[in-house]
């Protein structure tokens, strides 16, 4: 019961991180949206910054899961490199305060996460779900064998920059129309 | 009183690494004295012939058409094996085919010639045998105990146990901190050295060799001289693919081992993230 709440608590912050920005949203600002008081939500969260490390958790859980269900399929990788892609663009169409998070305010503000979240100590079920689809890639020879984060790099960055520039608008059509050549150049980087 | 038990200890196509190996047994001496030893190839034995016994220790690989006492290799072993009661396949030769040839029960892939046959035979993989591992068959099959045998044919008592136990750079896999260099004290050996030890069936860190070290504790990496794809090549390199070991610890899966792996990274052990003699140095800068 208390987990549904808490997870209610945090998709309200995630979308109020996205519409105020992380710095000007506060615990009362959730609280009030929440319709509770602000003594009440600190037994849920104990801080802002804790709130935001388990935000982190919760985001990196959501999509470490579906990558999961991704990798768990008998296909090959270049059609599990477009599934991982349209997950993405998808989520950040439909969800787009999940992946703002991620990157407007994980990786923009690093010094939250020093204590408790560094390296993959909070985004390790995501990360490692990457980790299993480059590495069986690789081992059913169809992907090249090549340094993890030179590859890691390649992907997330450039899907995260596609992201970006939908999100500022910049993008003449619909994200999920730049999935297929987005996937295609992707493949193209990693393929053996 | 029973008689001691006839042995007989053949070396077939190998390169008696084994045979030198066991001369190293601390109660050798002793444990002979336990034997009727009817042939052997180094030790002092009666001229070879075929005849019965109740041990026979099969040291190398089998191969068509190779000539032994001007007969073939083939037809001798046939003809001992027949003649035994416990066979004994020492050696990563005549346990998986090893560097030389076919094993008895197993080759690299396939099965060998005597895989019907495997109840009467123990395999002793190692290339070469840890001599306590031989000298602790014997003993068992001397006093007519039961040997407790894994699916490969080997004594769970020596191979249930990964070369991995024991071993003193244990606390640098936990805290996934490399050995840089070769040659180093310091650092794990299996994330870039080629150390097979975390799936290696062996106990060479529970029993030392020369009752002294081990090849990761000298800085060597575990070649997985016990398993039957002995020998790979690049012994002194990890197979990575995309940065991620090719082979990964026994008895978890890939994806649990990988979170284990990178909390564990990430989380930093400082004392082990430097050479300890330079560890103790600044902790006592700072204590003065």
């Amino acid at each position: 019961m208390k987990e549904t709440k808490k997870e209610i608590i945090m998709n309200t912050a995630l979308t109020l991180f996205a519409k105020k920005g992380f710095y000007s949203t506060t615990i009362a600002d959730i609280a009030k949206e929440m319709g509770m008081s602000v003594g009440n939500m600190y037994n849920y969260f104990a801080s802002k910054e804790s709130l935001a490390k388990e935000l982190l958790m919760y985001t990196s859980k959501r999509f470490g899961d579906e990558i999961r269900k991704i990798n768990e399929q008998n296909i090959t990788s270049k059609e599990k490199i477009e599934k991982i892609i349209d997950l993405y663009f998808s989520m950040a169409t439909t969800e787009p305060e999940l992946v703002d998070y991620f990157m407007r305010v994980y990786l923009s503000n690093k010094e939250i996460f020093n204590n408790g979240c560094e390296g993959m100590l909070c985004v390790s079920a995501f990360v490692t779900e990457i980790m299993i689809f480059f590495e069986e890639g690789v081992r059913k020879k169809e992907l090249k064998n090549q340094d993890f984060f030179v590859a890691f790099g390649l992907f997330m960055g450039y899907i995260g920059g596609i992201v970006f520039l939908n999100n500022d608008g910049v993008l003449p059509k619909p994200l999920e129309e730049y999935t297929k050549d987005v996937s295609e150049n992707i493949y193209n980087a990693l393929k053996a | 009183m029973h008689s001691k038990p006839k042995v007989i200890w053949i070396d077939a196509v190998g390169c008696n690494g084994c045979s030198h190996s066991f001369l190293n047994l601390s109660y050798l001496s002793s444990l002979l004295e336990k034997i009727d030893l009817l042939y052997h190839p180094i030790l002092d034995s009666d001229e070879f012939k075929i005849q019965e016994s109740d041990i026979l220790i099969i040291e190398g690989a089998l191969k068509e058409d190779f000539i032994k006492f001007g007969k073939k290799l083939e037809e001798v072993i046939e003809q001992l094996f027949i003649h035994s009661k416990k066979v004994i396949a020492l050696g990563s030769c005549a346990s998986f085919g090893g560097m030389f040839g076919e094993g008895l029960i197993f080759n690299k892939e396939n099965y060998g010639k005597y895989y019907t046959c495997k109840n009467k035979i123990i395999n002793l993989p190692g290339c070469p045998i840890h001599p306590e591992w031989l000298g602790y068959v014997l003993d068992m099959l001397i006093n007519n105990r039961n040997i407790i045998l894994d699916e490969e044919n080997r004594p769970k008592e020596i191979y249930s146990y990964v070369s991995h136990s024991g071993c003193v750079r244990n606390e640098y896999f936990d805290w996934k901190v490399d050995a840089e260099d070769f040659g180093t004290k310091e650092g794990c050996l299996f994330y870039n050295q080629g150390c097979q030890a975390p799936f290696t069936h062996s106990s060479c860190n529970k029993i030392l060799w020369n009752e002294v070290s081990s090849k990761p504790r000298a800085g060597i990496p575990c070649f997985g001289c016990t398993e039957r794809n002995f020998p790979k090549v690049n012994l002194f390199k990890t197979d990575t693919m995309m940065g991620i070991p090719s082979k990964i610890p026994l008895g978890v899966t890939k994806r649990a081992y990988l979170t284990l792996a990178g909390v564990a990274k990430s989380l930093k052990n400082e004392r082990l993230e430097q050479r300890l003699f330079e560890y103790e140095e600044i902790n006592n800068k700072n204590r003065g």
